[in-house]
């Protein structure tokens, strides 16, 4: 299945490699650069590259290219998702999956690597089995490391792999037992020039967070499960008391991760909380055009919207922005034309607005594009389609747990054509 | 192949190139300066006797490896430390030893004893590791230590080291092919493993190794399709692929209805033996004719199994469900997928590629299915360019006469984007529906006309190219378009463009008569510096106008053709050429010229516009080679649908503890051989002798077999020989059953015994059964319901042995009793049905119960008095499973009506309370059901649909009853949570044809299961349920009931309750707990003089108390 995996950052270099099988010479990677000097954007490159004797899956994460080799007929979402799954497993190792943390900690990634895939084909993926297995690098533990010689990997053996809920460790124990779950709702959304909706839906997740001791199961409920209308489940739900009494029934792995996600059916109207009121124009024969921006809340039931963030792509004749907001701060990138403003939270007495005049560069003619206005937002203690948890109980175990659930609304990808 | 190439690569590269770096190299010490010196540091490092020193010197090696720099020449230091005790120094070696292995074979020998010591090591973990790295060493001598060893591994005891064997051997296979028979066999062998941990791994081993022996899959399809859901996210993609090309080789199509009528025929007969088949050939075949396509039951629990993996996590295992049933399922099912691949859109932008290609391709087939989430498809500003094209493409493909006019709408915002790649794109797509749609294609070539006065160049040439696709439809109407175009050559300057200008004008210069000669003037003039295509549209415009108008332009046309004539492309010069010959008239010129202006001016056939996705679906959807639209190396075609379907029951298997279908056909000719020699008691009575030896060995076979039960978890340790003993024995008894349904069949003539009156030994007999359904439950129904005849012979026996006696008397107990004043039995029948019980207990542990003390000890209690039994109770049933079945002495189970077999169509229904604990949930009622199909047709897929149940309850539906042939009866058992409510639960129940709507409501004594206590707790118990929790009521005994014995039985036949032991003869109690909350029931029944009597229960739950003081009174007072 993966033949090798070539880690390749953003100015093309190779920094790591790892063969599975025989050993596949890195100059295998000339195809990739090549597709990549093609591609007008990084973002362009083909995942898939066919080359003579080799096929070249990759994804882009974090501003490095993850090149895996195969060299049969794979499926290609199979490659897909196991290198998001690596670098989702970095990200959780190093917190953060730069070039530099992927550096520091080569060779914990060299036996994530060896663990992750055997032959090719995928061994051990669940991040609770890993940690058994090798435990992330702490400041203390390096600390620790270096003056007592011990390792980062585990003494016990990897006994998660044989269990019959492989996504659990055994043995867990803590002090406070406590489960977090946050309800987290994206609003993805189109808005035309005229303000009307063209397409809008929701996109929920819940990830939890669950430090309980022991084997504990749960069962979470909603009051109203029939908004949910799409659904997919972390491996440890079960699946038939879902589709008969639409409870999430599960025994939670260790720590953190995504319980659900799902997809808000499309029935229901979508509230949009916030408005723009957007007013750029290009003269014919002048170099300037003007720009004009202001926000308002809409639909947010009574409650704040927050971490407002707009950012806006504009033509690529545009020199220089000159403009005023009324709340927050603004920069305009001239190399890039990017304009970002941001805004904070939205107090509906005194709305944001955003003012000014674009200078262009003098003769060309007037852009013909409109830029298209990104807005990101965030609204606090809401699920906007108003799903609810019911409650939450736990089996199996004596000691009462800590519950806890947050609700959040955030923009998705939210989108103001002008 | 690469890789001998990539290891020279490798080693000069880094010699060259890599070697002056290592000096700067933070992680493996700037400290020394020349390369050699270093190294022998690291030797040094290695060779030393502290740990921290290997490990720093490990991980600084492992560093130089990711970085992909040459340290072979440390191997011989390395490998020394393969037995280090420190477990990440050990690790790192590891990582080393498989990465330069292949090019050190000699050296790497060396470690190879420390592998094959591991191998033998008692922990399991330990055992993988061992088996992963030796078979991760490509070193050919090893091949046939490789070999022992997995073959070894493959019947360890623990699953973890049998995947890790799975895993070796495509390792193996890719070393040395010549073993593959020999990997074959091991495939074999772990296919038939029945742990999820193994199943992905050797379905992945035999995709490389053998995915040809399609054969290998056969007698385990239906255990693949029923572990699928447990299987690891990975293993599941690859099992889901590998079915789909399985199905494809054996089933039928289910969308092709019209050639079917014939092998739906045969399908009919699936499953009926040979001698019914033969009987109801013509009645069958009738039947085929009226239902064209039946759809292979296997087929169906494949579709069914992989659905609910839409909900999957992973985009793989998703992507992989909807291509199968994309290539599998009925059109109309098809739909499901539609939706979770929507979903797959907001992730990643690399995974919304993958999933759009491949939506891209299902579209143009099925495109209702993608419709209703048009709006999904709508193009960010933010998608990468790839995707928007993808999405584009998608559009296109929806588009229809109902949407086109919001889809045209989106368009023209498209057009104003800033991604001019993108804009092209969306041209064409509009030029695309435009020649899809009739009605808008005026619209959509006004829209493309007026883009002509974009100042973006790229956007009018696309739009050039595209109008000129669009106008060769219909040229006649649109000159005014055509002069337009021809100014537009004073401007536009991409030549795809101009050159689409000039033959369009050159193709309809009729059209534009004044206009042609003037354009081919100005080309003329710039025809030097214009591209190729251009020239060579000039050479095509002159020759054109020449043939049409050769007044005006002769002149202008010679003057281009010599300056063809001279240019620097030979194709244009060739054109030149020829076209001259062609057109201009000269003596030498032959016959053609004459045809000049037809080979020229011949009407053109207008340029269908199609998907670039058209026909890729003949690749498997998903795939890499249907990604890159070639195959690609190792990709398995996708088979045609056969056109008569192969043997179905190449997938029965033989199952340990049922008889499967296939020997139904041959026991039951054996059968009705025997019947007419013997009659029923002399051979009941020899029956007894086999049966006790049968009892021996169905033990020791049920040992073997709760052996490998254990094994899953680990613990067990049990020897393959004795699970291909337990094989044979299972034959034995075989043998023997043929020969009890051969009595049944007897029975069946002569008694009609009515379930419903049936007495204890039916109990048992249902009991034992439904036990047995539980084990079975993922297995097929059709060996439940032959292990269900079974029983009922058995049941139906003794009762006829009863039968003589007059007395419906149920109560075991009692019976003895009364049996032996009368002495009507002799005492041989009494020990004979002891033994007959006997062996119902040891059937019963061989469905895998350990052996517990309580089946030697049981059956003594028919000639014990009943105090003595339940003294009994509290020793010796320690086994809570096996209790019912022992003591449950309440005889008649109530049989209720599902379903009347005229409202059902024939199909009659009937259900009654097991009152087993339902296994797989305990929480549940287990509800038997029996299916009597009273016409003379088959009923099949029978299940459970869309249950509609009060809040809390919940359904476990019985396993799909595939076939249920004319007149046969099956049994299935299915569990009800009820909640403790007396509430119905409703739901339908589904045939092939027909659907019923059904509910089953329980008596209130059903929703509770026995609790063993002593005295004292059921005191101290029910002095804690006083008060409102205390109901009594007084009440007259009806007349059978005066004695105990009358009192025990009535109470335990209105209510699953156990008795409780008690001193004193006047009360008896009996205590229970409700199913679903286990709430505790306690009954206590004091008798006072004259058959007066004092009922009280005590409950938490007042509702089913005062329920339950009803329903007791009422079996009491009758």
């Amino acid at each position: 299945m993966i033949h090798s995996l070539f880690l390749v950052n953003s100015s093309g270099d190779i920094f790591l490699e790892k063969h599975w099988k025989s050993v596949v010479s890195r100059s295998v990677c000339d195809y990739f650069f090549e597709a990549q000097e093609r591609a007008s954007e990084p973002e362009n490159v083909p995942p898939v590259i066919p080359t003579p004797h080799h096929y070249l899956i990759s994804v882009l994460r974090h501003r490095i290219y993850f090149v895996a080799v195969i060299q049969s007929e794979v499926p290609p979402l199979f490659v897909i998702e196991f290198l998001h799954r690596v670098v989702d497993t970095f990200q959780d190792y190093f917190g953060l999956c730069t070039e530099a943390a992927i550096k520091d900690n080569v060779v914990v990634v060299y036996e994530l690597l060896e663990e992750m895939l055997d032959n090719g084909f995928p061994l051990a993926t669940e991040s609770n089995i890993l940690k058994e297995l090798i435990k992330p690098p702490t400041i203390l533990r390096t600390v620790v490391n270096t003056i007592t010689g011990s390792t980062n990997v585990g003494e016990q053996l990897p006994t998660g792999q044989l269990s019959v809920v492989p996504w659990r460790r055994t043995g867990v124990k803590y002090t406070n037992n406590e489960a977090y779950f946050d309800v987290v709702e994206e609003i993805d959304a189109i808005i035309d020039k005229s303000g009307s909706t063209i397409t809008a839906e929701i996109q929920g997740v819940i990830d939890a967070c669950v430090k309980l001791t022991g084997m504990p199961d749960l069962t979470l409920s909603f009051m109203n499960p029939r908004l949910l209308d799409d659904v997919s489940f972390h491996p440890c739900v079960r699946f038939k008391r879902w589709e008969a009494e639409r409870i999430l029934s599960f025994i939670p792995p260790d720590g953190n991760f995504r319980l659900l996600s799902y997809h808000v059916s499309s029935q229901n109207l979508v509230a949009i909380p916030v408005y723009v009121k957007h007013n750029i124009t290009f003269r014919e024969g002048s170099s300037q055009g003007r720009f004009e921006l202001t926000l308002g809340p809409k639909q947010t039931m009574g409650k704040a919207v927050e971490s407002v963030l707009v950012s806006s792509q504009l033509p690529r004749g545009v020199l220089n922005a000159n403009l005023n907001a009324s709340q927050g701060t603004y920069t305009f990138d001239p190399v890039t034309k990017l304009l970002t403003w941001d805004v904070g939270k939205i107090n509906p007495q005194k709305l944001p607005s955003l003012k000014g005049s674009m200078s262009l560069q003098a003769g060309a003619s007037k852009p013909d594009e409109n830029p298209t206005i990104i807005i990101q937002f965030k609204i606090q203690q809401m699920a906007i389609s108003g799903l609810k948890v019911n409650r939450l109980d736990m089996y199996g175990e004596k000691y009462k747990p800590f519950k806890g659930i947050k609700y959040m609304t955030k923009a998705g990808k939210f989108q103001v054509r002008t | 192949m690469s890789s001998g190439s990539g290891f020279g690569d490798e080693k000069g590269g880094s010699s060259s190139v890599g070697e002056p770096e290592y000096g700067h190299d933070p992680a493996s010490g700037g400290i020394f300066s020349s390369d050699y010196k270093r190294h022998d540091d690291l030797k040094e490092m290695l060779d030393s006797n502290k740990d921290s020193l290997k490990l720093e010197a490990m991980k600084r090696i492992v560093a130089m490896i990711a970085r992909g720099k040459n340290a072979s020449d440390l191997f011989p230091a390395v490998v020394k430390n393969v037995a280090c005790k420190n477990i990440e120094v050990k690790k790192l070696v590891y990582v080393y030893l498989v990465r330069y292995a292949e090019e050190q074979q000699d050296l790497a020998l060396l470690s190879i004893s420390t592998f094959q010591r591991g191998l033998k090591d008692p922990n399991q973990l330990i055992r993988a590791s061992a088996l992963r790295v030796l078979s991760s060493i490509r070193v050919t001598i090893i091949v046939p230590i490789m070999m022992l060893a997995i073959k070894e591994a493959a019947s360890d005891m623990s699953p973890y080291v049998r995947k890790t064997a799975a895993h070796a051997i495509p390792k193996l296979y890719s070393l040395d092919p010549e073993q593959k028979d020999q990997l074959i066999e091991v495939i074999e062998k772990l296919l038939a493993d029945k742990t999820t941990l193994v199943a992905g791994s050797v379905v992945m081993a035999f995709e490389e190794v053998c995915p040809e022996r399609i054969d290998l899959i056969h007698k385990n399809y239906r255990k693949l399709c029923n572990l699928l859901i447990d299987v690891e996210e990975w293993g599941q993609v690859v099992i889901i692929n590998m079915l789909t090309r399985y199905a494809r080789t054996q089933f039928l199509n289910p969308n092709v209805n019209e050639s079917l009528l014939e092998e739906s025929g045969e399908k009919a007969f699936y499953g009926s033996d040979d001698e019914e088949g033969k009987e109801e050939k013509a009645e069958a075949a009738a039947l085929a004719k009226r239902k064209p396509y039946v759809m292979d039951p296997d087929h169906r629990l494949l579709l069914r199994n992989t659905k609910p993996l839409l909900q999957s996590r992973n985009a793989a295992v998703v992507m992989a469900v909807a291509q199968l049933y994309f290539h599998l399922a009925p059109k109309a099912e098809v739909g499901v997928i539609a939706k979770a691949l929507v979903r797959l859109m907001r992730s990643h932008s690399e995974v919304q590629y993958v999933v759009l290609q491949n939506v891209a391709t299902m579209t143009i087939k099925r495109r209702g299915m993608f419709e209703p989430y048009l709006k999904s498809f709508y193009i960010r500003s933010t998608d990468p360019t790839q995707i928007k094209i993808l999405k584009l493409e998608v559009l296109t493909n929806l588009a229809n006469e109902t949407n086109i006019s919001t889809i045209l709408r989106e368009f023209q915002t498209y057009i104003k984007s800033m991604d001019k790649d993108f804009v092209a794109a969306t041209i064409q797509a509009i030029g695309r529906c435009a020649t899809n749609i009739g009605e808008v294609r005026d619209t959509c070539l006004n829209g493309l006309v007026q883009l002509l006065s974009n100042r973006d160049e790229l956007v009018v040439a696309e739009s050039v190219v595209v109008i000129k696709k669009l106008l060769q439809m219909q040229p006649e109407q649109h000159s005014d378009i055509i002069k337009h175009m021809a100014k537009l050559t004073d401007n536009i300057q991409v030549p795809m463009a101009r050159a689409s200008i000039l033959w369009l004008i050159g193709e309809y210069c009729e059209h534009v008569p004044k206009i042609a000669p003037d354009v081919l003037r100005k080309m003329a003039k710039t025809f030097t510096n214009e591209e190729d295509i251009v020239k060579l549209q000039i050479i095509n415009l002159a020759a054109k106008l020449y043939l049409t108008n050769s007044k005006q332009t002769k002149l202008l046309t010679q003057y281009v053709l010599n300056l063809a004539k001279y240019d620097q492309n030979y194709d244009i010069r060739d054109r030149a050429r020829f076209i001259r010959q062609l057109i201009v008239p000269t003596d030498k010129s032959g016959a053609l010229s004459k045809y000049a202006k037809k080979l020229f001016l011949a009407l053109k056939p207008a340029p269908v516009l199609e998907s670039p996705f058209k026909d890729r679906d003949h690749f498997q959807l998903g795939s890499l080679s249907h990604l890159l639209n070639a195959k690609a190396g190792g990709y398995q075609e996708l088979p045609d649908w056969p056109e008569t379907a192969p043997d179905p029951s190449v997938r029965n298997v033989e199952v340990k503890d049922s008889v499967p279908e296939w020997t139904k056909c041959s026991s039951r000719e054996k059968r009705k051989e025997k019947k007419v020699e013997k009659p029923f008691y002399s051979d009941s009575e020899e029956e007894s002798g086999p049966t006790e030896s049968a009892d021996s060995e169905s033990d020791s076979a049920s040992g073997s077999g709760s052996g490998s039960e254990s094994e899953e978890s680990g613990s067990g340790s049990e020897s393959e020989e004795s699970r291909e003993e337990s094989e044979s024995e299972q034959e034995d008894k075989e043998d023997e059953e043929d020969k009890r349904k051969k009595k049944k069949k007897t029975d069946r003539g002569k008694v009609k015994a009515p379930a419903v009156e049936s007495p204890e030994s039916e109990e048992s007999s249902g009991a034992e059964e439904k036990n047995r359904a539980q084990k079975v439950k993922g297995r097929r129904s059709g060996s439940e319901s032959e292990s269900e005849e079974e029983e009922e012979s058995e049941s139906e026996s003794s009762r006829s042995e009863s039968e003589s006696e007059s007395e419906s008397e149920s109560d075991t107990d009692a019976k003895k009793k009364k049996k032996a004043p009368v002495t009507k039995p002799p005492p041989k029948q009494a020990k004979k049905e002891s033994k007959k019980e006997k062996k119902e207990m040891s059937l019963l542990d061989l469905d895998d119960f350990e052996p517990t003390p309580s089946p030697q000890v049981t059956p003594v209690n028919n000639f014990l008095s009943s105090s003595l039994v339940t003294d009994l109770e509290g020793l010796s049933l320690t086994d809570t499973v096996m209790a019912p079945t022992t003591i449950a002495p309440s005889g008649s189970v109530k049989t209720y009506e599902l379903l009347h077999r005229i409202t059902g169509e024939g199909l009659g229904v009937e259900y009654c309370f097991s009152r087993q604990p339902f296994s797989p949930d305990a929480h549940m009622v287990a509800v038997q059901i029996m299916f009597t199909n009273n016409t003379n047709a088959e009923t099949k897929n029978l299940h459970v649909e869309d249950p509609k149940l009060q809040s809390g309850m919940r359904i476990k539906e019985f396993p799909e009853i595939e076939l249920l042939p004319p007149g046969e009866m099956v049994t299935v058992v299915m569990g009800i949570d009820f909640c403790d409510s007396t509430q119905a639960a409703n739901f339908q129940l589904c045939t092939h044809i027909r659907k019923f709507f059904v509910s089953i409501q329980p008596p209130v004594g059903e929703l509770m299961m026995p609790v063993f206590m002593t005295e004292n707790e059921f005191k101290k118990e029910q002095g804690q349920l006083m008060g409102m929790n205390e109901i009594s009521e007084k009440l007259t005994l009806g007349e059978k009931c005066q004695n105990e014995h009358g009192i025990v039985q009535r109470v335990t036949s209105a209510a699953n309750v156990s008795r409780v032991p008690c001193g004193s003869d006047k009360e008896c109690r009996f205590a229970g707990k409700t199913v679903s909350s286990g709430i505790l029931v306690l009954v206590t029944v004091a008798t006072k003089e004259e058959r007066a009597a004092q009922l009280t229960v005590n409950c938490e739950k007042m509702v089913i108390g005062t329920m339950l003081v009803k329903d007791i009174l009422q079996a009491l007072t009758q």
